[in-house]
């Protein structure tokens, strides 16, 4: 019963994942790509578990090595999509300063 | 002992999954891709609270400090990097989320129980691995710290070949028998392929190979999920996983690619195996009083920017030209490449940082017919997007990527910093045209004498 569950969450991950990016400009390919990047980043929660159940000296190492990984993708990830998006917004006030 | 039950810990994945799904709505419309980066954000600092308080963890000593760092390290490096350089960041940031998702999987072997849960290991901590070394590569090419022309050995696809099935043969073994020492040598044999998938990889490609490998962390983080029996690690990586194929197939149409002659074509022979050589055939260089008079005397001008304005720095120099253009009358456009820069939408976040309104961007499909009526195309460190290679010659690695038209213009001009072939290595004719006309050196500094000459005139 449970792997039919994960594979119903799986499956139904996928179409969504299909669906939310479908039409997207190729304008905004980068950031998209970035926040998706940023995103997979959430493996900190799996490199948390691991480094909190580790027992021996060379696990925890390793483990926290995921960890160090782990939070660079993440918080790296966010604050550069953050930083690129800026600019798209930067560029809506340029606008709006010249309209008026 | 856990803070909170395991229906509050579900709930709060629940909440983190969503605000994923959220993010990445709001990443594909300009209006809301800001607000949908915050969303994920905060999904993502539930998700990491909701692990502290529904686990029973030891050493949380260590990990808060090493999570401490790693913030430290990369809030700097987003905050401080070039916006030229940052497609590297992100291959990077790619690659150490793949290289955790690997190790985390390794470290689950024993706790791993069942045959779906032992497959799931093995392919996180092979997908993880080939991720991980593949992302270092590609940043080593778009940094040029290596070549970014494809890289092929004798017998590479031997090599290959021998190593999937070693692959396979070390993911059997580790799901019959759970053997840490040859999870450990199948991490390698990823390392070792991620590397050989993406030496082949000619340089206009690597954009491609980025998302596809982003879509690969993805897929190995769901696995991981699967691994640690969480399903917030599976429905995000799922997500990642399957957004990063539509994007990444999205991204190779853009450049008239299919993604398996991406990845496989440099085995065939094929793909973007460009020379490097530079020719010595006669072109016809200009100084920047001639151009500012091919420019000054024009009634429309369309400025096709590329990675080499970016590079140099030149946005703001070349939006003053604009403006000068635009005050004597002079209709001036820039036709943007979907792939100019280094990834798709790359010029667009770069032209935006110097602040040039978005009604003067216009998109290929909007510029192309206006090339006919147009007097001067001004292109600023851009080779590939125009070379007519892609159209006239079907040996021609870069065959069928949609160019702008720059050469139906009336007079080309080109700033270049020197003959030699653009990212994808390959000679452009357009270079030796009679109506062009070439002005060597950094753009910014082209770009800085052409504006005064233009003033003066």
């Amino acid at each position: 019963m449970e792997e039919i569950k994960i594979l119903t969450y799986f499956v139904l991950a996928v179409f969504v994942g299909f669906e939310v990016v479908s039409k997207v400009s190729s304008t905004l390919h980068t950031p998209l790509m970035s926040g998706a990047n940023a995103i997979h980043g959430i493996i900190l929660v799996g490199s948390i578990i691991v480094a909190g159940h580790a027992d021996t000296a060379w696990m925890l190492a390793l483990a926290l090595l995921a960890v160090l990984m782990a939070t660079v993708n993440l918080v790296g990830g966010f604050v550069v999509t953050d930083r690129m998006l800026e600019m798209f917004s930067g560029k809506k006030k340029a606008q709006e300063g010249q309209a008026r | 002992m856990s803070l909170i039950t395991p229906e509050v810990e579900a709930l709060l994945y629940l909440f983190a999954a969503v605000a994923f799904i959220l993010a990445l709505k709001g990443l594909s419309s300009p209006k809301s891709a800001r607000r949908g980066n915050v969303i994920g954000a905060v999904g993502a600092i539930v998700g990491v609270v909701t692990v502290f308080l529904a686990e029973e963890l030891k050493n949380i000593g260590w990990i808060l400090i090493v999570i401490g760092i790693g913030t430290i390290i990369s809030i700097p490096a987003s905050r401080m990097v070039k916006m030229t350089q940052m497609p590297q960041l992100v291959a990077l940031f790619n690659g150490v989320g793949g290289g955790a998702a690997g190790i985390v999987a390794l470290l689950e072997l024993f706790a791993a129980d069942s045959f779906g849960f032992l497959l799931a290991v093995a392919f996180t901590v092979f997908v993880g691995s080939v991720s991980f070394s593949g992302s270092v590569v590609t940043f080593l090419k778009l940094q040029e710290v290596m070549t970014t022309r494809p890289v092929l050995f004798k017998g590479q696809q031997y090599v290959m070949v021998i190593l999937t099935i070693a692959a396979l043969a070390g993911a059997v073994i580790v799901i019959l028998d759970q053997n840490f020492v040859v999870a450990s040598l199948l991490m390698a044999v990823g390392l070792v392929m991620g590397v050989l998938v993406v030496l082949p990889v000619g340089g206009a490609d690597v954009p491609i190979v980025i998302s596809l490998l982003n879509a690969l962390t993805g897929l190995a983080v769901a696995a991981s999920g699967l691994v640690l029996d969480n399903t917030l690690l599976l429905v995000a990586g799922t997500l990642v996983g399957a957004s990063g194929t539509i994007l990444t197939r999205a991204m190779a149409s853009a450049m008239g690619r299919s993604v398996t002659n991406t990845i496989f074509g440099a085995f065939k022979g094929g793909s973007t195996a460009g020379s490097a050589e530079v020719s010595d055939r006669p072109v016809k260089s200009g100084s920047a009083e001639d151009v500012a008079i091919l420019l000054g005397y024009a009634q429309r001008v369309i400025v096709v920017p590329g990675y080499g304005l970016a590079v140099a720095q030149a946005q703001h120099t070349m939006y003053e030209l604009a403006k000068a253009l635009e005050e004597k009358g002079i209709e001036v456009v820039f036709g943007i490449h979907p792939v100019a820069g280094r990834m798709p939408g790359h010029m667009n976040v770069l032209l935006a940082e110097a602040n040039v309104p978005y009604e003067v961007l216009q998109e290929m499909d909007e510029v192309n017919p206006q090339f006919k009526t147009a007097d001067v195309c001004l292109v600023v460190g851009a080779n590939d997007v125009v070379n007519p290679a892609a159209k006239t010659s079907p040996g021609s690695p870069i065959f069928g990527m949609p160019i702008l038209n720059a050469g139906e213009a009336q007079q080309v001009v080109f700033l270049k910093r020197s003959m030699r072939p653009g990212f994808a290595g390959i000679e452009n004719e357009l270079l030796y045209e009679p109506n062009t006309t070439l002005l060597f050196g950094d753009a910014k500094d082209s770009l800085g004498k052409v504006l005064s000459a233009v003033k003066a005139l």
